[in-house]
Parts: C-alpha cells; structure tokens; sequence
C-alpha cells in the first residue's frame, strides 16, 4: 500500500477551492486594511423619503462581505473532506483527513445532536442557551465539546492503543501504512520514536487533560470559596492573615514551585500527600457548612443532608489519600477492603499542585466579589432578619456572585490545561509513557526539526481546547452581561 | 507616603523570608539530602554513615539554626576532626587558616554557597546565567509591550467595533498559546529544514539553503543575530501579550466612556486628538500594573523558552539545578525569582500610587 495522501480524492477539486478561498480571505483583509487606513467609513442605515431604510454600502462593506463568503467556503470544504472520508470506500480515497473524519465519526454526531437540542430549546435554558445567541461563544463550545466528545469515545476513536508500537514504524511521516494484520490500516498522524500512533495518542490525551483539569479547577474553587467567603465577608485579622497566605503562593514562581513538589526526594518525604490531606478537607467543609446554614432550623433534614455529605465526602477523602500500593506510603490509615479506589502518586501529586497554584487565585477573585456584594441591600436584609454570618456567605453573596466565577472557570480550566501541559512539558508528574498532551508535546521536541509531526498534534490539540475555553468564557461574559 | 513605601517594605521582607524558608525546607527534606550524601561521598552508604557524613559537612542539627547560617545571621559551623585537629566549617574555605575566616558566611555577607554539581561559587554562575536570561527578557519585553498597547488601545477606543472584535480574537488566542505550542508551531513552520516555510522559500530560491530562522539559539549566547534569537523572543513576548492587550483594551473602553471624552467630542476634536491627547494617558495607567506583574509569568516563560530553544540561561539553571539536586544554586535561583516577584509587585504598587492622581495615600 501506498502513502495516504493528506487530502485524498476530493482533494482534486476541494484543494484548489481551499487555496481560492485563503487567497480571497487575504486579499478581502488587505483590502479591507488599505480603505480603513485610507479612512472609508462602513456603510450606515440610511432612512430614506419613502420611510424605508436601505444601507449605503461602500468598498469596505464590500471587502468584508468577500471575506466572510471565504470563511464560509472554507469551512464548507472542511465538511467536504469529512464528508469524502464518510462516503469514499477506500482509504486511498478518503486520505488523511477524510480517514481522520471518518474516525471522529461519534464526536460528530453528539455535536450535531447537542448543538441542534441546544438551539432549539435555548430560550428555555437560561444562560446557557444565551450562549447560543454569539457566535464566539459557539465556537467556544464547540471547540469545548469535540474534546469532550473525543475524551468521552476516545476508545471507539482512536485505532490503536496508547501503548502499542510498532517497531517498522519509528518516525514514519503521516498517512504511512502499517504492516498486515494490525488494527488498523494506517497510522494517520505518523509513528512517534517508539512507533506509537500519533493520532491515537493524542485522541487518549485528552481523556487525561478532560478529567483533571476540569475536576482540579472544582477543587481549586472549593479551596478558594471557602476560605474567600469569610475573609471577605468577615474581615479583619482573619483577612489578614489568608490573604498574606495567598500573596505567599501567588509569589512564588509557578515553575519553581512544581520543581519542588515534584521531585522524587520531596514526594519520598510526603510533603504533596500532606497537603492533598488539608486540601481535599475543604471540599467537605463547603458541603457540611452549605447545608448546615441552609437547614439548621430544621434538624431532621440538617442531619440527614449533614450526614450524607459528611459520610459520602470523607470515604471519598480517605480513599483519596491512602495508597493502596504503597503500604508505607506516609499516609495510611484505612483498611484496603474499604478504599474504593486508587490513585496512582503521580496523578495525585499532579492533580494536588494544580489545586494548590490555582487556589489563591481563585481566593482573591471570591473576595473581592464578597467585598462588593456585601454592601448589597439583599445581605444587609438577611443580617436584619437575623440569618448567620454563614448563611449570608453561602446562600445570599454566593449566587449573586456566579456570573464572574462561572466565567472565571471557564477560562481557570482552560489556565489548568496549560499548567498541566507545562507540567507534562518538563516531564514532571505523570508517567512518561502516558499519552497527556505534555509529555507527548516533551517526547516530540527532541526531534522537532527532522520529525515534526509527532509534537505538532499534541501541541494544536491543546491550543485549540483551551482556545474553546477562553473563547467559550467571552460567550458568556458578553451574554451574562446583557441582563 | 514616606510610610505605605515602608509598610510595603516591611512586608515584602516578611514575604521573602516566609519563602525563602519555603524553598529552604523543601530543599533540606531528609530525602534530598541523603541523596546528596550519597552522591557526594559513597554511592553504598549504611545509613548511619549518611548521618554522620551530613553531621560533619554541616547538614546535621535543627533545620532552622541552619536556614539562619544559610542566611547569615547565626554564625556559621564549624567542627573539629578528633583525630587530625583540622578545623572545617561552613565559612572556611579549602587551604584557608580557620582563624582568618568570617564567623558568619550566608546570603547577607552575599555568600550564596557552592554548587556540587558544578563545581563553582553559586554567585559565578548565577551571575553569567542571568545576563543572558536580562538580554532575552528584554528584546521579549521591547517587542511585547509596545505591541500589546497597541492592539488594546486599538481595540478599546472602538469598543464594539470591527477592529475590536478582530483584536480580540487575536488576544484571545494569543492568551490560548502557551509558549510548549506556540515554541513547537514556530520550530516546525519557520525553522525546519524539512517541512513549513523554509524548503518552499529555497525552492523559491529566495533563501539560500538552510532555514528562515534558527531553531536552536545556543549561538546566541556568543552572538545575537535576528536568525537565532527571533524566535525565543517571539515565543515569549506572544503570551504574555494577549493578557496585556486585553487589559488595555478594558481600560481604553472605560477611559473611552468618561465625561470628559464625551465633552471633547461635543466641543468637536478630532477623533485622532481625542484618542492621542485625551484618552491614552489615562488609559495606560492600569496596564503599567499589568505589565509589572507580567514579570513573574515571563519567568515561567523563560524557564519553557530557555530549555525549549537550548539556551543556557537562568531558567535553564534552575531547571538543572532541581533535577540535579544541587541545593544550593537551586536555593540561590529561587532567591533571584522571589526577589524578582516581590520587587516587581512592590514597583507596581507604588508606581499605581503615583501615576493615578485621584489615589492619595497620607
């Protein structure tokens, strides 16, 4: 078998349609650059005697309308390559990127599916169906979701299994086909030096990057909220001394301090279990203090919701922080039939220092809202009625303070991603063989300028979900700021 | 004034020490320093012999007597061997007669110790590591900065507008790119022999051979040409910029909203007059902040760009120094970055108070 080539059969009439449509969007910036610069203004609705109104276009609307029919046509022949790679039997035919398409095949269709649920109920669904108002914010989630649908079917996506090599093909160029009898018939993105699969890797990546970062930053936030809420709220010395705390960490250079937390020697000593020990606690005094405000008038369903949260949240912690394996490890005090799972050190070391950067952060940002939101009418009503100081914190400053911290979570995952990248960058935390975004990106750059193609995947991989992020954040800025 | 810069300083103090007894723990853990026995002297020792090995080099004793003579407040050890009579510590040097040494030797005497992997004074090293790294920060700062001003003041004197929405895209995506993916992209399109740009421009014959520019900008440490240092400043100054771009944007917007604005456009001045003389003053005052705290980002950035293009900066000392475990010259970086932190964020709080006229601090 031959080479895939990238685009494959339609190639031959979409590539020149692609080039036309590059060079279009080019030439209509330029054009549109050049009659800014010499000062024609965009047309303006104009009313006119019949009581009509009309829009007196100039060149530069003109320009505009050129590049935007090339964004469109571009992205009508990205669809054509997928849609080639869904119909062409062949894989000669479908090419790289229709085989690539074909692949993606399940992410596809769960994006089609939520984006067309999503649009028609959006009125119904509050900020989120807002979101479906701006087209950055679309954009955004798309961008989000594919790497959600991708972590979510990365099984069914990706051909090959992380770990598997092929030896005859260590560094091979993409669309190379593997010898008779694998899996699958081509390595689309090429081998890597061991001669994994380079699509395969970075399809498995993101089921790491999608499962901590998001839950590191919900951590991060917990940490952040509950201990942000009082120092705001309350004042004092109390305030005093966190936010000398969270002044300490925040000056500490993020890279020095992933140094520190994750050299073997300082893992031997305990100091990351130690403080996943403080860190992981707070999640279950947000819960047990959220409920106990809410509820305290009435003990039966206090207790019961205290309870549960109490139970469910410190089985969880100890099964979080004892390790199984390590039967010396520093912390140990939880019979193995009842830790219900295990975390491997490396992921909980990585995971505890994410919590830990991102943490005060989080912490000045919940603050500063608390300080604004307490002079609010609404809190200085629930002090007259008598309600606690945590009630007032939890159930009236922290709803009215949502809009930014949702805002702010999404761009603090899409922060997480690139810390947790920078981690994988300097080979620190997971295992070098995992396929995570970092550490592929790390293994790629040795070769970068022979063989570039195993770091270039990882690399646009991570670009593009924590673009998705950002751009989604705006989306919902913009959105929530219109109420 | 005269007391919120001495306040400022006083805290900043109490913060430097905080960390840098931080780092000090965490580099003085048993475990690191076993393996520093153990490299140091015998690969095979019992552990018996590792405490007493770190007894006679000075590692024994409670960790905060030493943070004070690593400090130079607490004179430093010394120790005299049973059988020889031969005096050594902390502050006597090899060959040195133990009665001219200084009783304390530490950070305040500007001692900074001695690299074991290196073989060197700490303060050599340091010293030569961090010109290089000043030269990088900056050509990336000279093009960061006058480049993100630009496109927030572009952005925010339209809010709303094409050019903004435009702009803020870029900085957006300028935000998205750390510098792992965005050094990869530039190595791979502009400084590789067999793919991007430069095979298509030799087959052009508009470049000779070779590449458009140098992946690889360890022969900037001798010689600093456009072709090898380009793409490390670029790499940096790409990151950072969307963050300052945006801040600028938000406080053009704002300025752009204020009264006297809005009373310059009624008396009929020009737009351009109004952008240039009315608002970009007021409007760059919050960004001064940003660009201050930029600073301990940008030493992320290094240490990724330093080892990323191979150049053998300060950020790449310090990446030796922790996988090496070489105590000292790791201890001495982190004083270099803390200080460079607290420094920047004491001259961004100050330079906030003089450059708003309406915050007064009596």
């Amino acid at each position: 078998m031959d080479l895939l080539t990238w685009t494959g059969q339609f190639g031959s009439f979409l590539n020149p349609l692609i080039l036309a449509s590059v060079v279009i969007f080019l030439a209509g910036f330029f054009t549109n650059f050049v009659l800014t610069v010499a000062g024609v203004r965009p047309g303006e609705l104009e009313i006119q005697g019949d009581g009509t109104m009309a829009i007196n276009s100039t060149p530069a609307d003109y320009a505009l309308a050129t590049m935007k029919y090339a964004v469109l046509l571009f992205v009508l022949c990205c669809i054509g390559y997928i849609i080639g790679g869904l119909v062409l039997p062949t894989m000669e035919q479908k090419g790289i990127f229709g085989a690539v398409g074909q692949r993606f095949l399940p992410v596809w269709i769960a994006l089609i599916v939520t984006f067309a649920l999503s649009i028609t109920f959006k009125r119904r669904l509050g900020l989120y169906g807002k979101l479906f108002d701006s087209l950055i914010g679309m954009i955004g989630f798309g961008l989000v979701m594919f790497w959600v649908f991708s972590a979510i079917f990365a099984s069914l996506v990706a051909p090959f299994d992380a770990l598997d090599q092929i030896s005859s093909m260590r560094n091979e160029v993409p669309g190379t086909p593997t010898p008779e009898g694998e899996a699958f018939s081509h390595y689309l993105f090429g081998g890597d030096r061991l001669g994994r699969d380079v699509f395969s890797r970075m399809v498995l990546g993101s089921t790491y990057v999608l499962q901590i970062a998001p839950l590191a930053t919900l951590f991060a936030f917990m940490v952040g909220i509950t201990l942000g809420l009082p120092a705001g709220y309350i004042g004092g010395k109390l305030d005093t001394v966190l936010t000398f705390v969270a002044n300490l960490v925040l000056a500490f250079p993020v890279i020095l301090l992933f140094y520190l937390l994750v050299t073997p020697e300082i893992v031997q000593a305990g100091v990351p279990q130690y403080m996943s020990m403080v860190l992981f606690l707070f999640p279950i005094i947000f819960l047990v203090v959220l409920f106990n405000s809410r509820y305290h008038t009435q003990p039966t369903i206090r207790n019961v919701l205290v309870g549960i949260a109490a139970v469910v949240g410190f089985w969880l912690y100890f099964s979080l922080i004892s390790d199984r394996a390590n039967l010396d490890s520093a912390v140990r005090f939880w019979p193995e039939s009842v830790d219900l799972f295990n975390i491997p050190g490396n992921l909980l070391i990585v995971f505890v220092s994410v919590v830990f950067v991102n943490s005060p952060t989080v912490f000045r940002i919940v603050r500063g809202i608390t300080l604004d939101v307490k002079t609010r009418d609404y809190v200085a009503a629930a002090q007259t009625r008598g309600e606690g100081p945590w009630y007032i914190m939890l159930w009236e400053i922290l709803p009215n303070a949502r809009g930014p911290l949702i805002v702010d979570f999404c761009l603090r995952i899409g922060y997480t991603t690139i810390l947790l990248g920078t981690l994988g960058f300097f080979g620190l935390g997971l295992s070098p063989e995992s396929p995570d975004w970092g550490s592929t990106i790390n293994e790629g750059r040795r070769l970068l300028t022979v063989y570039p193609h195993p770091a270039l995947p990882p690399a646009l991989a991570l670009m593009s979900l924590v673009l998705g992020l950002n751009l989604l954040a705006d989306g919902l800025r913009e959105e929530s700021l219109k109420d | 004034m005269g007391a919120f810069i001495l306040r400022r300083t006083g805290v900043m103090i109490l913060t430097a020490l905080c960390l840098t007894f931080v780092v000090f723990f965490l580099t003085n853990l048993f475990p690191n320093l076993e393996k520093l026995a153990k490299t140091q002297g015998n690969a095979r020792m019992t552990d018996e012999e590792v405490v007493s090995w770190l007894d006679s080099n000075g590692y024994g004793g409670p960790m905060i007597l030493r943070y004070g003579e690593w400090l130079g407040v607490v004179p430093g050890w010394t120790r005299e061997d049973e059988e020889t009579g031969e005096i050594t510590g902390r502050c006597i040097d090899f060959g040195m007669d133990p009665a001219d040494a200084p009783t304390r030797c530490g950070l305040l005497q500007g001692d900074l110790g001695f690299s074991t992997v290196s073989d060197d004074e700490v303060g050599n090293i340091i010293g030569g590591r961090l010109q290089l790294t000043g030269i990088l920060m900056f050509w990336a700062f000279a093009l960061m900065v006058p480049a993100a001003l630009l496109v927030g003041v572009l952005a925010g004197m339209r809010e709303g507008s094409r050019l903004d929405r435009s702009l803020s895209t870029f900085s957006i995506a300028s935000t998205a790119t750390p510098e792992y993916v965005s050094g990869v992209i530039f190595i791979v399109f502009l400084a590789s022999s067999t793919t991007g740009l430069s095979p298509m421009l030799v087959e052009l014959g508009w470049l000779d051979s070779g590449t458009l520019f140098l992946g690889s900008a360890r022969s900037a440490m001798e010689n600093i040409t456009f072709w090898n240092f380009f793409l490390p400043v670029v790499t940096i100054a790409l990151y950072g910029m969307g963050y300052i771009a945006r801040m600028t944007r938000a406080s053009m917007a704002e300025v752009m909203t204020a009264q006297y604005i809005r009373t310059a456009r009624l008396k009929g001045v020009n737009f351009r007059s109004i952008v240039m003389k009315h608002a970009l003053r007021n409007a760059l005052i919050a960004p001064f902040t940003v660009i201050m705290l930029q600073f301990p980002w940008l030493l992320t950035g290094v240490v990724i760009v330093e080892t990323l293009f191979n150049y053998n900066g300060f950020g790449w000392t310090m990446v030796q120094a922790a996988s090496n475990n070489d105590i000292e010259l790791l201890l001495a970086c982190s004083i270099v970055a803390v200080f460079v932190v607290l420094v920047t964020q004491l001259i961004s709080d100050i330079g906030y108070v003089f450059l708003n006229p309406r915050i007064r601090i009596a």
